[in-house]
């Protein structure tokens, strides 16, 4: 089977350490926040100068001088940092954030990453992904292996404009765990119940695919 | 003797001298924290052909986005847009020019234009449109591309206190791009919610200092909020 959104956020949440400080994307990387294990201590950085994103404020808390990069309504944490746009970007670029877990279009065996732009569609601008990827060391993309057609996000070279050049690592999918190196994907693990021939089949770009493929645990 | 005071008793004041085809630098990030005074003032005055540099454009009735029901606005240069009908109408239709410029470049623009740096280098975009046609470096083994900086005729911004002095403070995360706009105009209008006198705020929490500041003056604000997220 594949992954629900929530155990797609359950497997990007083991790759969390203790002392993390994180940027989540929108979408599903958001949900990462809710699976954080309790015996861990972990911060998360809104990019619009929020480090320390507590959880959705109730009716009575609810302050419009207090949003996420969403634009949602947030709350502080305790321990929590606010500081201007540019304070906010350099600790992006300057590679200070341990993870960063965002959504993409596709991306491919150079470690590519297309996530902002649909050329055809209403070009809405990348917000801060450009630099969350262009400054992280340590990414995760979250996606779904293949488009609504059954077109596959994994490819050898990306079709639409990119986000980032070389710079993406690992990809948790709704059917597998895959990591980038030497220009190939590497097939880790499968979503439980899902063959390899079927993550074979869904996987556009060259993928090497080790003899025993483990199922992720939960 | 005006000495340092930076008050002006109304927006007329605040805006006098904006021109057609003048760049605007504007504070802000979606609808938080926003100047909707100094907003409100551009539409009265009917100004065109304006250059707005702000992270988004309000959204349809509210924030920037008023400025496009005159077509006021010809370029926006911005990190995310088109949240407003408005906005995509004019796109789609080639009334409305958008530059979109990665949000922490566009932080860096703004700091660096106002700290007399006219450009840097950033990976940020390397190897996408973004950096198409721009001069790229490397350093350490690494690809850069190099990014001009923004100054504004006008920049316009929202603190929440401030001393007549200039000196403001922002409120949480209705900071964000604010204390970098404020940097980066020729003249620097700051609207805020309580004007107090020098000595009042403590040096140490002031986040711009009054130097930047040429217009202080007292706002009301209605603070719409774009996602109201609640929690049971």
């Amino acid at each position: 089977m594949a992954l629900t959104r929530e155990q797609l956020a359950m497997r990007v949440a083991q790759e969390l350490q203790d002392g993390y400080y994180v940027n989540l994307g929108i979408g599903i990387p958001t949900l990462v926040a809710n699976y954080v294990p309790d015996d861990m201590e972990v911060m998360l950085q809104s990019e619009n100068g929020l480090l320390g994103m507590g959880p959705f404020p109730t009716e009575d808390e609810v302050d419009a001088d207090m949003i996420n990069a969403g634009k949602q309504t947030v709350t502080a944490s305790t321990g929590a940092s606010i500081f201007s746009s540019a304070e906010s970007f350099a600790m992006i670029r300057g590679g200070h954030v341990d993870l960063t877990v965002l959504g993409a279009f596709e991306v491919d065996t150079s470690g590519n990453i297309a996530s902002w732009m649909i050329p055809g569609k209403l070009i809405k601008g990348m917000g801060g992904a450009m630099d969350l990827v262009a400054g992280a060391d340590n990414i995760i993309v979250t996606m779904t292996h293949a488009d609504k057609h059954g077109k596959s996000k994994l490819l050898d070279q990306c079709t639409l404009p990119l986000t980032g050049a070389g710079c993406i690592k690992k990809i948790v999918t709704d059917l597998a765990y895959l990591e980038i190196e030497d220009g190939q994907f590497i097939l880790k693990e499968r979503a439980p119940g899902v063959s390899v021939e079927e993550i074979v089949s869904k996987t556009g770009g060259k993928m090497l695919v080790p003899d025993k493929v483990p199922e992720m645990e939960f | 003797m005006a000495g340092f005071n930076k008050i002006v008793a109304s927006y007329e004041a605040a805006m006098a001298g904006l021109e057609d085809g003048m760049t605007v630098i504007a504070g802000g990030f979606g609808l938080c924290g926003i100047p909707e005074g100094c907003i409100a003032q551009i539409k009265k005055m009917g100004s065109k052909e304006l250059t707005i540099v702000s992270n988004n454009c309000g959204i349809d009735g509210f924030g920037l986005g008023i400025l496009l029901e005159d077509q006021q606005i010809k370029k926006m240069v911005s990190s995310y847009v088109g949240e407003n009908k408005l906005f995509e109408d004019q796109l789609l239709a080639g009334e409305l020019e958008v530059e979109l410029t990665p949000q922490g470049t566009l932080a860096e623009k703004m700091r660096a234009g106002g700290a007399g740096i006219p450009a840097f280098y950033t990976a940020t975009g390397y190897g996408t449109p973004v950096g198409d046609g721009k001069e790229t470096r490397e350093f350490a083994g690494r690809q850069y591309i190099m990014e001009e900086s923004i100054t504004g005729d006008f920049a316009i911004v929202k603190g929440w206190k401030a001393d007549t002095y200039g000196n403001v403070i922002y409120r949480h995360t209705a900071q964000n791009f604010n204390p970098l706009a404020a940097t980066a105009g020729k003249i620097t209008v700051v609207e805020v919610e309580e004007i107090v006198e020098p000595g009042e705020l403590d040096p140490t929490h002031i986040h711009t200092p009054g130097i930047y500041v040429d217009r202080l003056i007292l706002g009301s604000f209605e603070k719409r909020i774009e996602q109201r997220t609640v929690r049971a």
